[in-house]
């Protein structure tokens, strides 16, 4: 691994610039099995918008749970916020999530919340007191188009309007990375364009987005996006462009 | 991170369902708080029993002169008696007069019963000074100098073994005591890994979004501490029902060994404690509980 591992260093070296996410050599099994992600190397910039596509068990879900920090790598090295996240010690990572917001492909809404509840959850957590949560909450809830259904549970939501308020949830803290496992995947057509308007709005407010979809359509309506293809727990990086990324003209 | 500290505020109550009262978690404590406050009450009143045995009794002395003729009798009582008062470390001595004799005998043979014609022998109560076990061989000698018909009780004879039974019985109630607490905190450890496990993917969720592991510790400690608090409470009252209850009988006995086992003001304050004691323990172990199983999360 000796030279992988110094050409891994020096392009951490170079990337570091404006990168959010960069990855070396990174390589992830569970338990004793095959390796669901080997040897990716990239970086994501800081502003970036990214789509994540791959077939079924690529190992996109796989890779996302790694950028939110639900997993750690079986080797390599990660840089999230410019720091090692690999060796960074475990209470460490809770004001590392905080930047980080997450819509799960299942929602993980909680059950016994109602929507406005579980939208509020990251301000909560956060410490964010209820009277300065209030209005924040609502708008984003307005801007779902969920309103109206405020108190109502997940169990009483139809599975868009679950999805949304999963999204509602990620957004709300303002995150400086946003990560999506299959958004769209339970809403209509005017509804994927409207969240996705919704991510394109955050993301030109500077949020780095990287969203796990198969919806080529999503893909094709972010003319700036970059797209990142996983296949077999590989990344497909023919043109070199996710290793060493082009210098943003406005970064 | 110094937000990480920080409570959910107002609205963690909502974080877990409530549920609270529904499981059976505060019943079994109530049942062990129940049975470790009879056990402490039990430990408490007999060692407040056992104070007062040592107290009253173990350092008196009874001489019995039991010389048949009367004149000899009385003779050998007054040189006893005598010989009794001039020792060191004796505190008093008392021979006890004929009303009193016949108050002790009255149960057996009836009132005035007690005439000349019957030999009885004259009694000398003989009370040692404090920690005076030890001159009880002195006090011996001397009277059976002075009286050569005296028999000499001491009470400590007879009532060591009953102060055995009433220290192995306070160590059986202290071991009580301890069983209870231990299979108090494997309950709340029962309670909070169930917990954990119903609600993971809640705590999965918060611990995604960043909270810390003593944020999410603090949800569970509260909710288990007032079921601990209710169960607590409950087992107190039912214990205190009970304890007054039988207070009460024993008082109605008029037994001079029951009576002493009333309980001390202070007794009460420290069984009243026990429920307090109770929400610290559960409190402590369902944190302990929950950050261990959060330590094993990412």
């Amino acid at each position: 691994m000796g030279w992988r591992e110094k050409r891994g260093r020096a392009e951490a070296g170079l990337a570091s610039g404006g990168s959010i996410v960069q990855f070396d050599n990174v390589g992830l099994r569970y338990g004793t099995g095959a390796e669901t992600l080997s040897d990716l190397s990239f970086s994501l910039q800081e502003g970036g918008f990214y789509f994540l596509t791959g077939p079924s068990g690529a190992g996109k879900t796989s890779l996302l749970r790694l950028l939110y920090l639900a997993q750690r790598p079986s080797r390599g090295l990660i840089r999230l916020f410019g720091e090692d996240i690999v060796t960074m010690p475990r209470r460490r990572l809770p004001g590392f999530r905080r930047r980080i917001g997450v819509v799960f492909q299942d929602f993980r809404l909680v059950p016994h919340l109602s929507a406005f509840d579980n939208v509020a959850l990251p301000l909560r957590v956060a410490g964010v007191a209820d009277r300065d949560l209030e209005n924040p909450v609502k708008e984003m809830l307005a801007w779902v188009g969920l309103g109206h259904r405020a108190s109502a549970r997940p169990a009483t939501l139809s599975g868009g309007e679950q999805q949304r308020v999963a999204i509602a949830r990620a957004v709300i803290a303002r995150p400086e990375l946003l990560v999506a496992d299959e958004p769209t995947g339970n809403v209509d057509p005017d509804m994927a364009k409207r969240l996705l308007h919704l991510f394109d709005s955050l993301n030109k407010l500077g949020t780095t987005i990287v969203v796990a979809t198969h919806d080529l359509h999503l893909i094709s309506s972010i003319g700036r996006a970059e797209m990142l293809r996983l296949d077999r727990g590989e990344l497909l990086d023919p043109t070199g462009a996710l290793r060493h990324p082009p210098r943003r003209p406005d970064a | 991170m110094k937000a990480g500290a920080r409570k959910f505020g107002a609205a963690d109550r909502r974080l877990l369902p409530e549920g609270r009262m529904a499981g059976p978690m505060p019943w079994v404590i109530a049942i062990m708080m129940f049975l470790t406050v009879l056990a402490a009450a039990a430990g408490l009143g007999l060692g407040s029993a056992a104070g007062n045995l040592t107290a009253g009794m173990a350092s008196r002395l009874t001489v019995q002169v039991m010389a048949a003729n009367p004149d000899r009798r009385e003779a050998e009582a007054a040189a006893a008696l005598a010989a009794a008062e001039r020792l060191p470390g004796v505190a008093r001595v008392h021979r006890l007069t004929q009303d009193e004799m016949q108050k002790l005998l009255e149960p057996w043979l009836g009132g005035g019963a007690l005439d000349a014609d019957l030999p009885i022998p004259a009694m000398i109560d003989v009370d040692l000074a404090p920690g005076g076990g030890d001159r009880v061989d002195t006090v011996r000698g001397a009277i059976a100098a002075a009286a050569p018909s005296a028999r000499v009780d001491s009470n400590a004879t007879w009532l060591a073994p009953l102060g055995r039974l009433i220290a192995a019985l306070r160590w059986l109630a202290v071991a009580l005591v301890l069983l209870m607490i231990g299979a108090t905190a494997a309950t709340v450890v029962l309670a909070a890994r169930a917990a954990l496990d119903t609600h993971r993917a809640t705590i999965e969720v918060l611990h995604l979004m960043g909270a810390t592991d003593l944020q999410v510790a603090r949800l569970f400690q509260r909710r288990i501490a007032l079921d601990a608090l209710f169960g607590g409470l409950v087992g107190l009252a039912a214990a205190a029902l009970v304890l007054v209850l039988l207070g009460s009988r024993a008082a109605a006995l008029g037994s001079d060994l029951l009576g002493s086992v009333a309980l001390p003001p202070l007794a009460w304050v420290l069984l009243i404690a026990l429920p307090l004691l109770g929400v610290l323990l559960a409190m402590l172990v369902a944190r302990t509980t929950i950050l261990r199983a959060l330590g094993r999360m990412l």
